[in-house]
């Protein structure tokens, strides 16, 4: 055990800073035709027809197609929580008959090169009658579709409320945001004749998902799709997952007989990709005057845009599931309401449901501190689930599995955070400064997150004849750090150094099943299939090995890529490289005629199952100084403590929490899709979609702990890369309120600085 | 994102430049720092057919110091002026308003002609030309011609200036060697255009306000000066110089008070005309804080 638990540098970086990585952007095939989608200018309207004669008559444009040259492909699946009664609501990949939001691909265009595929594009002629929008969900009264209705709950929710000596009641609201990666979408088909297969390049995150669903679509065998992953930059939940695009340029391959290259444009991106958040809840709760919350009753409407695209409702279902946290809450009752708008769909962005609802459980036990005069970290303490509870049934399901919080010492992270922040003179001096007349505030945000989703992960662990161990899996990366995680994993279990390791993604044509990269899942499912393959490739050596070396199995060992006798590193051994060639078929002393039924090569899959989730837990803070006269908000720390279980590379678990830690205050201060009355997105561009930089960032203190290792896996792993982003909202908001004075004054993100100056004046 | 088809062409001297534009019947646009004109091509937002490149034209990238005025052509980029042109006030203003022009690439690309051919109503060099009254040169078939800064910004994104017509520089008239200067402004990010900006000149004779300049950016369709506030100021006493924000002292917030009522504000997502005004109140008393502390 010599790399787990390091911060070894990224294998896969060395490429990636000498500029020479490829991501989707960066392929080209000769003779290839380059894709223009025409878009809905409008939110809502009946499309009458489509007038292509212009744009098709352009010289270089090879097709022009509109819903009726796709007509035989149905629309987008559900990948996730399919629930009966979406099927209505799913995207065509060409809008037929309706245009439902700004963006909506409408049109195509295959033309010789990007240039003259865009003046195509503008001479296409959508003929739309133009119909009312729906914008708001809440107050759009009966005409906004409800596409779901649901409801979770335990516990005796009207007793708690019966003789509650306090009921705190908030209507809370997180705004239109999404992960925002730094690469766009891009895909790259080409159609090969000998093989009937199209071939797609771009995919990210679900490869082997998309590749079933794409020929399901296209209507032939999954064998004839290949999807290929190359360098992805940035996942976030929301790249990767099957969009109308990515069904258009497989199409186009196989039927013109030319490659199709599409790359979406920065402007196409925020409003075609999902976007996610969009949420207002109404929570209640019924509260002793200790601060013991008898009981939650909360319902929520989520703005779900124009379609139910692959995540069907896993958001609204992770939201309902997670608000409780890491409190007892003895009764709860919640009721997600999934509406549609004539805005670009919704999905999954990092920590889906749970930003959302750990703002909203969070804001909620600030207010009620306030409220009965205790301190905020107080009355978090006393509502925390016990250690001793563990595993503790949360009593309700998540992604169609019972969420049981398998392994965490609430409590122990909470004290550790005080004591880190010297909570007391934290305090001490805040106060001193509001005295001086600054407006300054601290604000907390404790947190459950979810990772390691099963069902299953599978990796095959090769050891070839130069001593060259090759993992290959079915996941994907998505720039995480996936490699140098399952690397070191590997090469501990294996016995090799770690730059005998090398790791191959998202290649759905390597391995016949794979999961893909979400839900923070990667270490832990994958991790673990890569610690079982790698022990049975260490056995197959040693069985290998014991004759040569005319010892016995127990009493071997492998480090360095070598086997020899435990305690005689320095006597007679034999290199890995050299046991492959060994097992070489026709190789060996039984080696002879006909069938061999040796399974040939230094090599093992290992496959994990897991039926129920890990839960990592965390605390935010957030100190926070407001400008009352400019309204500006500035961070001026933010501490993220987090129980991993077991951290297998605590730097990339770092660069997972800052980077998360400034999605999530993006989301606190800044970011936000608006709309016009019209319908009209207005954060079309960077200009507009403020992301933050680094000046906006404070820098972030990361508190690592490994108190609650998971008893689900044999890693004792819980997932890395949602934690830095999950209460950031919360904390931020609560340091804001406190900073402001106004404890109830915060009640939606992002917070914007107008408001925070008309709170500032009272 | 790839721009509409043009032509171009690049040119040694404004004399062929304005050339060049004159025999476009008006489809072309001069191509400086590219910093708006280029994003604006590839949203296809502006369709020029010829574009006219002046980056090699080595006349428009200078700096002339006329004693009096400071004639800045119209090729020199955002970066020169980090670092004070010269030690006055003038040097220091520039320098100020400099560093808050987007970010470094934009700086050492973007010039300060572009930016006041641009008339983005939140450009720094626009309310710093409406500060100090500058006359904006411009040359054009019939020969050059000055326009005062009043005249020059007529709404977003335009100006006086004809189709055919080139900028060759700004004329900066120089604020006296005792002049005090203030900038300040807001954005939501560092680096971004600002909701509000607040840029002012104090002239200081025998320890009173002799001559107040305030000129205000970002909050409507084009840079503004704040007239009745100006007005307010003169004649009255510096503030005790210690504590330029002491209570007893509320000229500069009287006056603060007097702009963000006396000029129109208009919203848009990132702020309501509403916050605008509140946003001048306290840049503009901050803006003359700041000036006054030097
Ligand atoms: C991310 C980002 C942030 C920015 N932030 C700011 C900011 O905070 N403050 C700010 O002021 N600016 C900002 N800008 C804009 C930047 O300052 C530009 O450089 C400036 O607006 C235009 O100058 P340019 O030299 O780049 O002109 P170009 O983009 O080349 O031209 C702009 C327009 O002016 C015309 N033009 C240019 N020169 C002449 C001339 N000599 N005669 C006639 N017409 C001419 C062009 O034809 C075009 O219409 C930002 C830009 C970006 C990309």
């Amino acid at each position: 055990m010599t790399y787990i638990g390091g911060s070894v540098h990224r294998i896969e970086d060395t490429a990636l800073l000498r500029g020479e990585a490829r991501f989707a952007a960066d392929l080209s095939f000769p003779g290839q035709l380059h894709m223009r989608v025409v878009r809905s200018p409008v939110a809502c309207g009946r499309l009458l027809g489509v007038d292509a004669s212009g744009a098709a008559s352009l010289p270089g444009v090879e097709a022009v197609w509109t819903s009726a040259d796709v007509a035989d492909v149905p629309p987008i699946d559900f990948r996730m929580t399919r629930t009966p009664g979406l099927e209505p609501y799913r995207q065509p990949i060409l809008a037929e008959g309706m245009v439902r939001y700004v963006g909506e691909p409408a049109a195509v265009v295959m033309a010789d090169d990007a240039y003259t595929a865009e003046d195509a594009a503008g001479l296409v002629f959508l003929d739309i009658e133009e119909l009312d929008p729906v914008l708001d969900p809440v107050r759009g009264g009966g005409r906004a579709v409800e596409a779901a209705v649901l409801e979770k709950g335990y516990g005796d929710v009207e007793a708690a409320f019966e003789g509650a000596a306090e009921v705190v009641e908030m209507e809370l609201a997180v705004g239109r945001h999404s992960g925002v990666p730094m690469e766009t979408r891009g895909a790259l088909a080409r159609y090969d004749p000998m093989t009937a297969a199209i071939e797609m390049f771009g995919a990210a995150k679900v490869p082997h998902y998309n590749r079933s669903a794409i020929a399901s679509m296209l209507g032939i065998p999954a064998a004839r799709v290949v999807l290929r992953e190359g360098c992805v930059g940035g996942g976030f939940g929301i790249r990767g997952e099957l969009y109308p695009e990515d069904v258009l340029v497989c199409l186009a391959a196989w039927r013109l007989g030319r490659p199709v290259r599409w790359v979406e444009d920065r402007r196409e991106h925020l409003m075609a990709a999902n976007h996610s958040r969009d949420q207002v809840h109404r929570i209640r709760a019924a509260v002793d005057p200790d601060g013991w919350v008898r009981g939650v009753e909360d319902e929520f409407w989520l703005d779900q845009g124009a379609y139910v695209r692959t995540h069907a409702v896993t958001v609204a279902d992770l939201t309902a599931s997670l608000v409780p946290g890491p409190y007892v809450w003895p009764a709860y009752r919640v009721r997600g309401r999934v509406r549609l708008t004539n805005k670009t769909p919704c999905g999954t962005y990092r920590a889906p449901g749970r930003y959302e609802g750990s703002f909203v459980r969070e804001r909620l036990m600030d207010v009620i501190a306030r409220r009965l005069g205790l301190d905020p970290a107080e009355v978090r303490r006393r509502n925390l689930i016990p250690a001793g509870d563990m595993p503790y049934d949360r009593g309700v399901d998540a992604l169609g599995s019972s969420v049981v919080y398998d392994s965490g010492d609430y409590e122990a992270l909470l004290d550790r955070v005080l004591e880190y922040l010297d909570y007391e003179q934290l305090s001490d001096g805040l106060a001193e400064r509001r005295a001086a007349g600054e407006s300054v505030g601290i604000g907390f945000g404790y947190f459950i997150e979810k990772s390691g989703l099963g069902p299953f992960d599978g990796v095959r662990v090769t050891v070839d004849e130069a001593g060259q161990a090759v993992i290959v899996t079915g996941v994907s990366s998505v720039g995480q750090g996936v490699e140098t995680a399952l690397a070191q994993i590997c090469a501990d279990h294996l016995g090799v150094p770690l730059e005998a390791v090398r790791v191959r993604c998202g290649q759905t044509d390597d391995l016949p099943y794979g999961m893909g990269s979400f839900a923070s899942r990667v270490t832990v499912m994958t991790g673990s299939a890569v610690l079982i393959a790698a022990r049975r490739v260490r056995e197959k050596a040693l069985d290998a090995a014991a004759p040569v070396l005319e010892a016995a199995v127990g009493d071997l060992t492998v480090e360095a890529g070598r086997v020899f006798v435990k305690g005689s590193p320095d006597g007679p051994g034999v290199t890995l490289a050299e046991l492959a060639r060994r097992l070489r078929p026709g190789a060996g002393p039984a080696a002879g005629d006909g069938e061999d039924d040796r399974e040939p090569g230094l090599t093992a899959e290992g496959w994990f199952e897991a039926a129920h989730m890990t839960y990592p837990y965390g605390l935010h803070t957030a100190v926070a100084a407001v400008d009352r006269d400019t309204g500006e908000v500035r961070v001026e720390r933010f501490v993220v403590a987090y129980d991993i279980g077991r951290a297998v590379n605590p730097g990339l678990v770092d660069g997972q929490i800052v980077g998360g830690a400034a999605q999530g205050i993006g989301g606190a201060l800044l970011e936000e899709f608006v709309y016009d009355e019209a319908g009209q997105p207005l954060a079309v561009g960077f200009m507009d979609y403020l992301m933050p930089t680094l000046h906006e960032m404070p820098p972030v203190e990361v508190l690592l702990s490994e108190d609650a290792p998971s008893p689900l896996n044999p890693l004792g792993v819980k997932g890395a890369g949602e934690g830095g982003i999950t209460a950031a909202g919360a904390a931020v908001a609560n340091a804001v309120a406190d900073a402001l004075g106004r404890p109830e004054g915060i009640t939606r993100l992002p917070i914007r600085p107008d408001l925070v100056r008309r709170l500032a004046d009272g | 994102m790839k721009p509409a088809r043009f032509d171009y062409h690049q040119v040694r001297t404004a004399a062929e430049a304005v050339s060049v534009l004159a025999q476009s019947g008006g489809e072309a646009k001069v191509l400086a720092g590219g910093q708006s004109l280029v994003p604006a091509m590839n949203f296809r937002l502006a369709r020029p057919e010829v574009l006219v490149d002046i980056n090699r034209v080595a006349e428009l990238d200078r700096l002339t110091d006329e004693g009096e005025i400071l004639r800045v052509g119209s090729m020199v980029r955002h970066a020169a002026f980090e670092r004070p042109v010269d030690d006055g006030p003038l040097g220091r203003l520039l320098s100020m308003a400099a560093r808050h022009v987007g970010h470094l690439p934009i700086r050492i690309r973007g010039t300060f002609g572009g930016s006041l051919a641009h008339a983005d109503p939140a450009a720094e060099w626009c309310v710093i030309a409406r500060l100090l009254d500058a006359e904006m040169v411009a040359a054009g078939p019939g020969g050059d011609r000055r326009i005062p800064a009043s005249e020059f910004f007529h709404t977003v994104f335009t100006t006086a200036l004809e189709p055919d017509e080139l900028l060759i520089e700004a004329r900066l008239p120089k604020p006296s060697p005792s002049a005090k200067v203030g900038f300040k402004q807001f954005s939501r990010r560092a680096g971004d255009f600002a909701l509000t900006m607040a840029a002012a000149v104090v002239e200081v004779r025998g320890g009173e306000i002799a001559e107040a300049r305030i000129a205000l950016g970002g909050v409507s369709d084009r840079p503004v000066r704040a007239p009745g506030a100006e007005e307010m100021l003169r004649g009255r006493p510096l503030p005790p110089s210690s504590s330029s924000s002491s209570s007893s002292y509320t000229a500069f917030a009287d006056a603060a008070e007097h702009a963000s009522g006396e000029v129109e504000t208009i919203g848009d997502i990132h702020g309501s005309a509403r916050y605008r005004r509140d946003l001048i109140r306290v840049l503009t008393r901050r803006a003359l804080e700041q000036a006054a502390a030097q």
